[in-house]
């Protein structure tokens, strides 16, 4: 028997709340209430392999705090992981905004990015 | 001083609007800002999710803010910071102080109100209990966390499921934070959906719904607060009552737009909205005054508001060069059930977005636009709540067809 889960869509701020149906092995055969189709990567990820970016600070020598973010999406599972080694870098004094901070964090592939200028 | 555009804001409203004026021709602008950078609220808003509209790429808030920052430094749009506007008169004298030039005054030949929003504090709170540490708007513990590195606290309980609570129980809760319970009095959530699932339901942070804070607890620091259910009338339910024991309780209960200089200016206010009553180009009822951004009704998304202040900004250029022209007079009526519209009045034949709030959370709802008898939009909604602003475009050959003085707003189920 199909199994049926309901997802609010994150990718945009309309939130669109769908309907997936899932085979038995989990996997999603259909999705229904999305408005655009980046609705269906996102059900299809969620069920599967679910990811999010994940945006922190990091101290700079000076003690100064700039904002980061992953550049790309991580595993769902991985945030507290990434936040570790997020919260265990100084980042040097001068940073502008899409410089890397930790290339690869944690072996996920993406980089830790800043997201604001030190001036 | 003279000055043909006087900006009041050097947020995201106040450049989006700086922008816009200069592109239309007026090059004699002066941006002024409280703070120490451009930038506004933004910049400690490093959540992603910023952009998807305007610049088609999900920013983070500081990264949204330096574009236009960026837009605003290549234009040579001088601007100063640490200065603060303390009166804007009818005539549009703009008095100000920093700590360089004390106070002065500058003639303008026209004033963009970009001053933003505050949250609602705590003491308009009727909580009962001592006042002890540990209590903060959320978006006070948002500038601690994220702009000088502190954690606020350990374990947290937020009142209110307004977007800035949800996303501090994200981001306290990544540095290691509890973060215990989200309370909303009322029986739908004051956040975006995307919000609650990604920044509660992510961690199985519970939202209990018609619930509020009855107690504070603690002397010097916060030891614990007591919630309880509310009934229809959102009055607490004694039975219901359960102690959470934390030590930090954030507020995030609504915003307020922050119009005392707007209200010094003689321009009336909406009561729905708190700002001004404003026309399809954001011009309050004096003339050569507009406002635009959060200042002017409260936004989900900065992309509309960047959009909201182009048009502010456009317009105030027209102004300045003798271009602007009121042909018609139609006033926007709402049914409750709309609480309001912006704008709330139209004065041109042109091609206009109406925003609006609803009061409650309709399901499978249409939203009607009627000249008198006739429907001029009737458009069906799945889901329609108030945390989430609605937008009707009216075209300009739809304007020029209205009858009468009066266009009514209203949603049917
Ligand atoms: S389905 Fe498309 S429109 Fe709906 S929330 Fe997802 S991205 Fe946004």
């Amino acid at each position: 028997m199909a199994k049926e889960r309901l997802l609010t869509c994150i990718v945009c701020p309309r939130g669109c709340q769908m309907k997936v149906l899932l085979s038995d092995e989990g996997a999603p055969i259909s999705v229904e209430g999305n408005f655009c189709k980046r609705g269906v990567t996102y059900a299809n990820d969620e069920c599967t392999n679910p990811k999010r970016t994940v945006t922190s600070t990091v101290r700079c020598k000076s003690g100064a705090v700039v904002s980061v973010k992953t550049d790309t999406t991580i595993p769902k599972g991985m945030m507290f992981e990434v936040m570790a080694e997020i919260n265990g870098v100084i980042a040097p004094d001068e940073v502008s905004i899409g410089d890397i901070v930790i290339a690869n964090v944690c072996g996920t592939g993406a980089n830790v990015v800043a997201t604001s200028n030190t001036k | 001083m003279k000055k043909d555009l006087v900006i009041i804001g050097g947020g995201p409203a106040g450049m989006a609007a700086a922008v816009a004026a200069y592109e239309a021709g007026i090059k004699d602008i002066l941006i002024l800002e409280r703070d120490n950078a451009l930038g506004g609220i933004l910049r400690q808003c490093i959540h992603n999710g910023f952009g998807l509209h305007r610049f088609g790429e999900e920013l983070t808030g500081p990264e949204y803010a330096y574009r236009y920052e960026k837009m605003v430094n290549e234009l040579g749009i001088p601007y100063m910071l640490d200065t603060m506007v303390i009166e804007v008169s009818a005539d549009k004298v703009v008095t100000a102080m920093n700590r360089e030039n004390g106070i002065f005054s500058i003639q303008a030949g026209a004033v963009i109100l970009a001053m933003g929003c505050r949250e609602r504090p705590k003491g308009a709170l009727n909580i009962a209990g001592a006042r002890p540490a540990g209590i903060f708007t959320a978006g006070t513990a948002q500038k601690f966390v994220n702009m000088k590195g502190y954690m606020p606290g350990r374990e947290v309980v937020i009142l209110g499921s307004g977007d800035i609570g949800l996303i501090m129980a994200r981001r306290m809760t990544l540095e290691g934070a509890k973060v215990k319970a989200v309370c909303e009095l009322m029986p739908y959530s004051g956040g975006l959906a995307r919000n609650i699932e990604q920044c509660l339901n992510d961690f199985n942070i519970p939202l209990h719904l018609s619930h509020t804070v009855v107690n504070i607890h603690g002397r010097e620091r916060l030891e614990g607060v007591t919630i309880a259910r509310v009934d229809e009338n959102r009055r607490p339910i004694k039975e219901s009552e359960e102690y959470i024991p934390c030590d930090t309780l954030l507020l995030s209960c609504g915003l307020i737009p922050e119009n005392e200089l707007t209200k010094g200016a003689g321009i009336a206010l909406d009561r729905v909205t708190g700002g001004a009553s404003v026309n399809g180009e954001r011009e309050t009822e004096i003339e050569g005054i507009f406002a635009c951004g959060n200042v002017l009704h409260v936004h989900d998304l900065v992309d509309y508001v960047s959009e909201e202040s182009a048009i502010a900004g456009k317009a105030a250029a027209r102004y300045i060069l003798g271009n602007s022209n009121k042909e018609i007079s139609i006033t926007l009526c709402t049914d409750g059930r709309v609480r309001y519209t912006v704008p709330q009045r139209l004065t041109e034949v042109a091609d206009t977005s109406v925003y609006f709030r609803v009061a409650d959370v309709y399901r499978d709802a249409k939203i009607v636009v009627r000249d008198g008898d006739r429907v001029i939009i009737s458009k069906k909604k799945q889901r329609l709540a108030p945390a989430e602003m609605e937008k009707v475009e009216l075209t300009k050959d739809v304007i020029a067809s209205l009858s009468g003085g009066e266009l009514s707003f209203s949603i049917e189920i």
